[in-house]
């Protein structure tokens, strides 16, 4: 039994889930996956783990070696920090540009969900010179249509507010919504999942759709830590050229996974990924990243002795805004370079990894 | 003939019905210069209704409803509302799908970066999308990004082209006493005056026109009013409701409308100044039937009435508008009660028309 991968993704961009409150795409990953797993938990910080057995004969000496294949799942969006006249106010749960919010649909998690738009009051209501330039998220409002009283029943200080652009499926088998940062990956991890079930792999995988990335990476830390893997993978999303974009920051959509290169990775696990994508004649882009990856694997290295991680790109146009776009191919691509990455691992792959001195 | 004097005067109502017309008004593209979709809605709702139905030389909806009461002659009543949103045109095809576009009206640019749109007859999905904050520079965050700086992206193998239109989609959708949608302005409008035909009183030559092309100018309206010659002139519109709390708590003296407070009525704005019989008439009427209402704050802007008034040798003219919250932008508000009391407002003024209010001097 497989997932059928962009149904999921699709359902996974269309629900809540911000960092530090993932329960709901929680709950839609956990159902994606038990088919795929052997044993599923959930850590103390939310982080949904997946266990998937290798499944050839195992010598009685020691444990397996696991890899662990990081996708975090929580969302950038907002928080309410007052009420005034029916109005709320707001500040952010990570990286959010205020340019982007005006004019977006949102859901209020009050006592009940309400629908919302964020709006952006019009200068003459704003400080002197406000007509100039962008207005910063302390001046913007969310409207909900409701009564200033029914509004203070409803709606309190502390409760989060997640986009509500519905998804859009566009010509050239891209996808279009919020949160595909980074519910991409765990698409790819899920389609991963998927090809494993047909295949003999001997380590075990251990799934995890870690919680705050946006925010602190501290999900995928502590999992880490709990899981304590042998090697580690980090699926994350990556900047596709887009215009406006840098290019040399940038890589092209529906070409194919980026592979990390950088401090965060471990060079031996970089070159076992890049000669299995050759091998297998997988398109992909080298992403350099000179310092933090800006991916959980940051955290991941260096958890407990260390942990040697990789990072896999899944480039996407306009991140961190509700119209994310990204092309399935490349997710597919990734989940089969994942599958063949883990099927191709012999027991005692770590001992050979090595640093190139 | 008695039985002709039965329903004309009692005052039509907002109920599911209507609002599911104006959420398939709202919901259809209508890019000025474009307004085909919203056409088709508007002539198979008004063909039943009225008496005489024409499309003119610019695309306009003309409808008339005879007078049925009395021998006349009957003052020939124009009343209008414009079938066009603002929105894009596509101007530049830069390749793999990613177009320059420009503005038709006055859309709020600020309220367009990271917004899905639809792209002409087939309504290709597209989106404005915005580079990453990761890669913008810190002072960057704090200028806000022009025309020229955003693209609509289409995919990478759409069929989206040179020339065509482009809307906003937001969903239209009830949010408790408020409606939500894309071109509530002048939709409402449009809804307001097919509920009038429908309703329409007898006493009165009922000249309706839904008008093109009023976002760049109210150019449908000139041509309508050419045609009708009407007595006097009533447009039906959307005004801002800037009704927002200042940032630091100070008076909102700039507020314009305020939703709930009723039916706008306006005395002044950019391009017209109202006739004073036709202010005095409506206030009065509003008052003695106890329909809430408000005087839209004078000041800019202007609504159809610009041009109407303005034609031929004059026409007498005034606004009424629903009151809206960020409207050009992708997703206006409005409230139920404000559309029913215009609604109540415009069709009560219009039974009770005394047919020598101009006999006294404006």
């Amino acid at each position: 039994m497989t997932t059928d991968v962009q149904k999921l993704l699709k359902q996974l961009i269309a629900m809540p889930g911000l960092s530090g409150h993932e329960a709901p795409v929680r709950k839609a990953i956990h159902e994606a996956w038990v088919p795929l797993a052997d044993e599923i938990t959930v850590s103390r910080l939310g982080s949904l783990h997946a266990l998937r057995r290798g499944n050839t004969q195992w010598g009685a000496s020691g444990l397996r070696p696991s890899v662990l294949l990081s996708a975090h799942m929580d969302a950038i969006g907002m928080m309410v920090t007052g009420i005034v006249d029916g109005f709320l106010r707001f500040t952010s749960i990570g990286g959010l540009d205020p340019r982007v919010l005006p004019g977006q649909l949102v859901t209020v998690h009050g006592r009940s969900d309400l629908p919302g738009i964020i709006v952006q009051p019009p200068a003459q209501l704003l400080p002197a010179g406000s007509s100039e330039g962008a207005a910063p998220l302390t001046h913007l409002l969310i409207d909900t249509g409701l009564l200033p009283a029914e509004v203070s029943r409803k709606v309190q200080v502390g409760d989060v507010v997640s986009y509500a652009q519905a998804p859009i499926e566009m010509t050239g088998d891209l996808l279009v919504g919020h949160s595909v940062d980074n519910r991409a990956s765990v698409a790819v991890v899920t389609h991963c999942l998927n090809l494993l079930q047909t295949r003999t792999h001997v380590w075990d995988v251990l799934a995890v759709a870690s919680t705050q990335e946006e925010v602190t990476l501290g999900g995928a830390m502590t999992s880490a830590f709990g899981l304590n893997p042998t090697l580690s993978v980090v699926i994350d999303v990556t900047f596709a050229s887009s215009p406006g974009s840098p290019a040399h920051k940038t890589f092209p959509l529906a070409k194919g996974p980026t592979l990390g290169w950088g401090p965060n990775v471990h060079p031996g696990l970089f070159k076992a990924f890049k000669e299995l994508a050759d091998r297998q004649e997988i398109p992909y882009s080298l992403e350099v990243m000179p310092r933090h990856s800006g991916t959980d694997a940051y955290a991941i290295q260096v958890v407990a002795a260390g942990i040697p991680t990789m990072v896999i790109g899944i480039p996407l146009r306009y991140m961190h805004t509700p119209v994310e776009m990204v092309a399935m191919k490349d997710i597919l691509r990734a989940g089969r370079l994942l599958a063949e990455f883990i099927a191709g691992l012999p027991a005692d792959f770590a001992d050979s990894l090595a640093f190139d001195d | 003939m008695k039985e002709q004097k039965k329903s004309d005067t009692q005052t039509p109502r907002v109920g599911a019905e209507q609002i599911r017309l104006l959420e398939k008004l709202c919901n259809a593209s209508g890019v000025s210069g474009d307004e085909g979709e919203v056409r088709k809605i508007v002539l198979s709702e008004v063909r039943p209704l009225a008496d005489e139905v024409k499309v003119d030389a610019l695309g306009n909806v003309l409808a008339v409803r005879h007078a049925r009461a009395g021998s006349g002659p009957h003052l020939r009543v124009m009343l209008d509302a414009h079938m066009d949103e603002v929105g894009f045109m596509l101007v530049k095809d830069e390749g793999e799908g990613i177009f320059r576009f420009d503005s038709v009206g006055g859309v709020e640019v600020r309220y367009l970066v990271g917004k899905p749109v639809s792209i002409g007859k087939e309504h290709t999905p597209g989106v404005i999308g915005a580079k990453p904050i990761h890669l913008a520079e810190k002072n960057e965050l704090k200028s806000s990004l022009s025309l020229d700086a955003l693209r609509i992206d289409t995919g990478l193998t759409s069929k989206a082209k040179l020339g065509d239109r482009a809307t906003f989609v937001t969903p239209f959708s009830r949010l408790g006493p408020s409606l939500r949608g894309k071109a509530l302005d002048d939709r409402v409008g449009v809804a307001t005056l097919i509920e009038l035909l429908r309703n329409a009183p007898e006493n009165v030559e009922l000249l309706c026109a839904f008008a093109v092309q009023e976002e760049i100018g109210g150019r449908g309206a000139r041509v309508a009013a050419y045609g009708f010659q009407p007595d006097l002139a009533i447009a039906l519109d959307v005004t801002p409701a800037r009704d927002l709390p200042a940032w630091d708590g100070s008076e909102n003296t700039i507020y314009n409308t305020r939703l709930g407070a009723g039916p706008a009525i306006y005395a002044a704005d950019g391009s017209t100044l109202a006739d004073p019989r036709l202010l005095r008439y409506l206030v009065q009427v509003a008052e003695s039937r106890s329909i809430p209402y408000q005087i839209r704050q004078p000041g800019s802007g202007g609504t159809d009435a610009g041009p109407i008034h303005l034609t031929r040798s004059g026409v007498p003219s005034i606004s009424v508008s629903v009151p809206g919250r960020y409207i050009h932008t992708p997703v206006g508000i409005v409230r139920l009660e404000d559309w029913q009391n215009t609604l109540a407002l415009v069709h009560a003024a219009l039974v009770s028309l005394p047919a020598d209010i101009f006999s006294v001097d404006r």
